[in-house]
């Protein structure tokens, strides 16, 4: 005790170790060795891998690396607990969904334990942050269990779900996945990282413990190969994936030629801007739990920050003097706040990654720090004179590095901002109300923090636009990732073949152009294809080539940012004015639809005309909403449009099947680049003249006709197209093999009957969720 | 007091106050996440307690203050913990940051304290919501002073922040704070009742401005007294004082810190916003009364390893 007078001289911290004791005698009590929990059982393992403890490299067990047997009997068991998983009343599952969340709280500091020790994360983040959140997420989705059959009408579960999960957050990540695909009556086969496996496996130990039926939640362990035979299992009917982008695009290849529902948690840079009327202290104090939270390995880390010039050296500065405060040492200190790297081969990565930003010019900024002997550490970094084109301003480091650039103007800011390929999430920090909402809106990323950072919740989605991903997790959103929607299909009917004419064309010659940017366009190419008319003559459709598809995108390109900023009121007004325009050309639809032998041309116009009418009611309804969490925020919700958005619209019937799979894409806001059907295009080729006449704004809805090779390919390819909606004939495996390129959402929902009330599913589609926290009090 | 230099004050800067702006959310969270980032244990726990002793203002401001009560806290103050358990810490003597009084027994104080080094404070203008005629508040302070106060505690006039009347403000304290002569000033910025955060920023600043030794959070008489928050943006405004002027200014947190725990948490703050030159009694203090019991105990738990009980300990 004769220091306590040194330490009233000096008053340091000393150190606050956590103690492992109770970790290390579960481990121990498992022989550190470990199987698979496949059907309520462990496999006794064969082959194995070492998983260690990365602020010490202490080996801590063996994990069983999984083989494609051990994933094929994991998803058969899974399969075989699903028919009554599934029929069981949801307040049934929910007492399963409970009863894990209670079992978690009461072992929370186990899992806390183990998982630092695993991750080589601060006991503070798995303590006060992880394993919190995950125990809110088990209750919040155990009440969503409850209300699963009253509150999802018109939506089924899905089947067996294979999950791959990443090391950064393990235990958030296998609630986020585990809890709503169990909820809405989901069977799972789960991969944690090769890495961070131990607290998977005590969690599979929790759902013995419970009496979770045996198959509902499988854990098989194992590195990239155990993940890979989970994607190509042919028993799995949804993937769902958080891990990098790259691999991210692989699954979308591989699950390109499947019915796989597929849901990407990916990479991101997101920015953290802050304008010159914000709250500097506490945007640095911000930026702490931005990009110094678990180390930066954090897909939606602040990784990115944009200063306003006139602030910038001044906020470089107090950030450079809170950064010398941080604690980087061992993870199990209480005291920490900078743990370990999950690895060496991500150090390595890290610390190349930084060298090369200073070869191409940066400045950077380290404290000093002393790392405990034999981990994997890295000090926090700060990298200035960096500019968009500098490596380290695109890439994602994944590390607790944060590189900043300034901006002169709130649109500057936007336009850096959005200048990414990513769109995970973004902070903004401003004490205007204007700015706040105003940059909010205009951001492209699935979340958005005002004056706060890293905020989640069980109740609010979180997930990526562009190449961070698509899907849900959390909240109402997150869980149409584990359901599926039961939209009345028809089986597609023979199209009347019409060989030839009635008899010889009279009066003057037709011709139908392509539709682009509001003009009509003659074809690249200088070709057409004829189609024969019953009525007489024959029709020559312009045969479009991906140059015409090029140009079409770049016009709904250029026209997408007012037409998702107009108001949703003035869209209504614009398809009523359609529907209206439509109506006063009756005859010419009608004969239109005969001449390619359509069964009931007066039905079809009318429904035709109703589904204009139904999408314009629409236009200004389809809104979000104000989410809950326990904290004093507002978190809003809005479904904002896509983008550009490629259309294949399907045979039959040729003008409703046309206008359903156009319409809900134009009433939310999307700008399209439709294809009608290369069998049946004449009633789209006749709508021109009336979205002409119905003051359609310039490049809004483009159409360009052609064949599926050199119009629908070159669409489903183009990275600047973000989602494409394919109702055609053909195999639509290439298309969404060509979408991996910028991962554009897909959907190929096969024949659908369009004469029935239309779901809300096409809206949902034609809309991405956006949620923005805004914490308040004066 | 020791510092070299005392804080020379500056013009009023209008747009320096008027640009502090506070988000109260961001603020509150940094608050709440403090005490779970930091914490001491074992000799290291012992010895920063020791610290906050140190730094205590230990203080009676009741009506019902006699003589025989006063002279009861001066003793205390002197000797603030058992000589056994500071022997058994290694530890020589300690004594608390002060004793805290009204005017009216500031020469006892003086006379018990004599030798000691223990400064004496007064709460003066009108203390604690300080709308007494002005001229009687300058006259209080400097009664204080002539009966030997070392330290005095203003209190400024909240409408003066409420109505963003900034000159006022300056010109009151600027007045105080020539009042006080050689003797150290603490601006009473009474938090609970300055309705913002913002305000707490901004009126921190002006005091500083007019060269306020100290910044204190409350009387102890407001319904809400010092909280992390407060202490918050009141340091993060002493450290942009500091960053742009070189004073250093003081900070004290008063009302409703009554465990170890959360003179601990203070303690942290001081540390992680301001450095450890703030985590010493010229520059950091805590306004308490019964704090000194709950350490105490402490203490003595980790000397023997049992817990300990209110009545094994002096009372002040």
């Amino acid at each position: 005790m004769s220091n306590v007078s040194d330490i009233l001289n000096e008053l340091d911290y000393g150190t606050a170790p956590e103690a492992d004791k109770i970790a290390i005698e579960w481990l121990e009590s498992k022989s550190r060795r470990f199987g698979h929990f496949i059907g309520g059982t462990w496999t006794s393992p064969e082959e194995t891998f070492a998983t260690s403890n990365p602020a010490n490299g202490v080996e801590l067990a063996q994990i069983a690396q999984g083989t494609e047997k051990d994933v094929s009997q994991a998803v058969e068991t899974a399969r075989a607990a699903y028919p009554q998983w599934s029929a069981m009343p949801g307040s049934h599952r929910a007492r399963y969904l409970y009863a894990i969340a209670r079992q978690i709280q009461k072992h929370s500091r186990l899992f806390a334990v183990l998982e630092t020790m695993d991750n080589g994360k601060p006991i503070r983040e798995t303590r006060d942050l992880d394993i919190p959140l995950v125990v809110r997420h088990f209750y919040h989705h155990a009440g969503w269990a409850n209300l699963s059959d009253s509150e999802f009408d018109g939506y089924e579960s899905v089947g067996v779900c294979g999950q791959i999960i990443p090391w950064n957050f393990p235990m958030l990540m296998l609630c986020w996945k585990i809890a709503p695909a169990l909820a809405m009556g989901n069977t799972v086969v789960l991969k944690p990282a090769e890495f961070t496996s131990l607290t998977a496996l005590l969690f599979a130990e929790i759902c013995e413990r419970i009496g979770l039926p045996a198959g509902v939640v499988n854990i098989v362990t194992g590195d990239g190969e155990t993940g890979k035979a989970l994607v190509a299992h042919s028993g799995v009917d949804k993937i769902a994936f958080t891990g990098s982008t790259e691999v991210g695009k692989h699954i979308r290849r591989a699950t390109a030629s499947t019915a796989k529902k597929l849901s990407l948690e990916l990479g991101g840079k997101s920015p953290y801007i802050v304008f010159e009327d914000a709250d500097l202290d506490s945007a640095v104090e911000g930026l702490v739990d931005a990009i110094w939270f678990n180390q930066g390995e954090v897909c939606c880390a602040g990784s990115r920050l944009l200063v306003q010039e006139s602030i910038a050296e001044k906020l470089y500065a107090k950030i450079r003097a809170r950064m010398i405060n941080l604690r980087v040492g061992d993870p199990l200190d209480k005291a920490t706040d900078i743990g370990a790297v999950v690895d060496e081969t991500q150090l390595t990565r890290i610390s190349g990654l930084v060298e090369q930003g200073v070869q191409e010019g940066a400045e950077i900024f380290q404290p000093k720090c002393e790392f405990p002997a034999g981990g994997c550490f890295y000090p926090p970094t700060l990298l200035t004179n960096v500019e968009p084109a500098s490596t380290v301003a695109q890439v994602e480091i994944f590390g607790p590095v944060l590189v900043a650039m300034t901006f002169r103007t709130p649109s500057e800011a936007v336009t850096l901002a959005n200048n990414t390929i990513y769109g995970l999430a973004s902070s903004v920090w401003t004490q205007n109300l204007d700015t706040a909402h105003d940059i909010a809106a205009q951001i492209k990323a699935g979340t958005v923090w005002v004056n706060s950072t890293n905020l989640f919740d069980a109740s609010v989605g979180f997930g990526g636009y562009r190449e961070s991903g698509f899907g849900r997790e959390g909240g109402r959103e997150g869980l149409f990732e584990y359901l599926k929607p039961s939209l009345p299909s028809v089986e597609p009917e023979p199209l009347p073949q019409v060989t030839e004419s009635a008899g010889s064309a009279t009066g003057l010659d037709r011709t139908h152009k392509l539709y682009i940017g509001g003009k009509q366009a003659r074809p690249d190419s200088g070709y057409s294809t004829v189609l024969p008319l019953v009525s007489g003559g024959s029709l020559e459709i312009a045969r479009g080539n991906r140059k015409d598809v090029r140009n079409a995108v770049e016009a709904a390109d250029s026209a997408c940012a007012s037409w998702a900023a107009t108001t949703g009121f003035n869209r209504s007004q614009i398809l009523y004015y359609l529907a209206e325009n439509l109506e006063a050309a009756r005859d010419v639809f009608i004969k239109s639809l005969a001449d390619r032998a359509a069964k009931n041309p007066e039905n079809e116009f009318n429904l035709s005309v109703e589904r204009i009418l139904w999408y314009a009611a629409w236009a200004d309804k389809y809104e979000g909403g104000v989410h809950h969490p326990p904290v004093r925020a507002h978190v809003y919700t809005r479904p904002e449009p896509l983008g550009v958005a490629g259309v294949v619209s399907p045979a039959a019937p040729g003008l409703l099947g046309y206008l359903s799979v156009c319409l809900p894409l134009v009433a939310m806001g999307n700008a399209i680049v439709s294809v009608p059907s290369a069998h049946n295009p004449l009633p789209a080729l006749e709508l021109v003249r009336i979205l002409e006449a119905s003051d359609v704004p310039a490049g809004v809805w483009n159409l360009v006709t052609g064949s599926f090779d050199e119009v629908t390919v070159p669409l489903a390819s183009h990275d600047g197209v973000a989602a494409l909606w394919y109702f055609g004939e053909d195999d639509a495996t290439p298309l969404i093999d060509s979408s991996a390129g910028n991962l554009k959402q897909t959907w190929c929902p096969g024949n659908l009957d369009f004469a029935v009330k239309p779901s809300t599913e096409f809206l949902r589609r034609a809309t991405q969720v956006k949620n923005v926290w805004v914490p308040y009090g004066v | 007091m020791n510092q070299e230099v005392r804080n020379l004050g500056t013009p009023l800067d209008l747009e320096w106050v008027e640009s502090a702006v506070v988000n109260r959310s961001a603020v509150e969270r940094r608050a709440a996440t403090l005490p779970g980032r930091r914490t001491v244990k074992k000799a290291h726990q012992a010895a920063w307690l020791l610290r906050a002793i140190q730094c205590i203002d230990l203080t009676t401001l009741s009506g019902d203050d006699s003589p025989s009560n006063v002279h009861r806290l001066c003793v205390k103050a002197m000797n603030p913990v058992r000589k056994d358990l500071l022997e058994s810490l290694g530890v020589g003597h300690i004594q608390t940051g002060a004793v805290c009084v009204y005017h009216q027994y500031v020469a006892d104080c003086v006379r018990h304290l004599s030798g000691s080094g223990i400064p004496v404070a007064a709460v003066s203008t009108g203390f604690p919501a300080g709308l007494s005629p002005f001229a009687q508040r300058l006259a209080e302070i400097k009664a204080s002073v002539e009966d030997g106060a070392n330290e005095i505690d203003i209190v400024i006039t909240r409408s003066h922040v409420l109505r963003s009347d900034w000159k006022a403000l300056f010109d009151e304290m600027k007045a105080f704070r020539e009042a006080c002569g050689e003797a150290h000033v603490k601006a009473i910025l009474a938090t609970g009742e300055l309705g913002t955060l913002t305000n707490v920023a901004r009126a921190s600043l002006v005091c500083m401005m007019a060269g306020a030794d100290f910044i204190k959070t409350s009387t102890g008489k407001e319904p809400i007294n010092a909280t992390l928050p407060f202490a918050l943006v009141m340091t993060r405004m002493i450290r942009e004082y500091h960053a742009q002027t070189g004073h250093q200014i003081g900070f004290k947190p008063a009302g409703g810190i009554r465990t170890a725990k959360q003179s601990l948490d203070y303690l942290i703050l001081m540390r992680e916003e301001l450095g450890p030159d703030w985590q010493k009694p010229h520059l950091f203090r805590i306004g308490a009364s019964t704090l000194l019991s709950d350490i105490e105990r402490q203490l003595e738990h980790f000397v023997t390893g049992r817990y300990s009980a209110l009545n094994r300990h002096a009372i002040g």
